[in-house]
């Protein structure tokens, strides 16, 4: 053990006074993920067909687009935490730090190119432009 | 003990595998005909789509076992549930109802199309 004062020894190592937040927003999103994942389910087995022609359109549907985009957010958000939990429970130290690191990088990139992949066909259905 | 463990498998499972697909298939979708094409290819036409009944399957499963056992941890937050012979049961349910669900999502899709 290192040195120091009893405080200085303690310190940095309790609580860091975020994990009801963190328990809390896990529930919120699973809850919301249940509604969300549901529709999806059963979307995406109601569609016709799986080509090119049907799935665009279907995509760029408002009913469509608006529940995907809260779906990305709702369940990315919720599998940024769990994982977060994973690798709390299995990895240490500086692994830990490089796979936390990784895990936001890996949340936000996904995100975002899913979310501007829903907007890029709701917006350009309507203007005619080449499928 | 072993739901609690699947939970995190189908979890982490769908968050990285899962996620990759889905990204993939929004962005193919986003990309143009081409672009679409190459996903198309790769789980409906290669080996008559048997990437796509694996990955397809499996996450289905997944899915079916995190929404069961998750529904499940809702009840244990409320304090109730926690008795042997009551956990057990709702255990066994989540398995249950898992391949239930994954059979009838599966028996929909194909007998629809």
């Amino acid at each position: 053990m290192r040195g120091g004062t009893e405080l200085g020894r303690v310190r940095g190592l309790g609580s860091a006074k975020a994990g009801a937040h963190h328990w809390l927003t896990h529930r919120i999103t699973a809850a919301s993920n249940l509604f969300l994942m549901l529709w999806f389910v059963i979307a995406v087995a109601r569609l016709p067909g799986y080509d090119y022609a049907t799935v665009r359109p279907w995509l760029a549907s408002a009913w469509v687009a608006v529940p995907m985009i809260l779906l990305i957010v709702s369940v990315f958000w919720h599998f940024r935490l769990g994982l977060q939990v994973v690798i709390e429970d299995y990895v240490h130290a500086e692994t830990r730090v490089a796979l936390m690191f990784a895990l936001n990088f890996f949340v936000v990139a996904t995100s975002a190119i899913a979310i501007f992949s829903i907007l890029k066909v709701a917006f350009t259905a309507a203007a005619g432009v080449p499928a | 003990m072993t739901v609690s463990i699947l939970h995190r498998v189908t979890g982490s499972g769908m968050a990285t595998v899962g996620t990759l697909l889905l990204v993939w298939w929004l962005a193919a979708i986003a990309g143009g005909p081409q672009s679409y094409a190459v996903f198309h290819m790769v789980f409906a036409e290669f080996g008559k789509g048997v990437l796509g009944y694996i990955f397809g399957i499996g996450l289905t499963l997944s899915f079916f076992q995190h929404m069961a056992s998750g529904i499940r941890h809702f009840i244990l937050d409320t304090g109730a549930g926690y008795e042997l012979n009551s956990a057990k049961r709702a255990a066994n349910a989540t398995f249950i109802f898992s391949v239930l669900a994954t059979i009838a999502f599966w028996a929909f899709l194909l007998g629809a199309k």
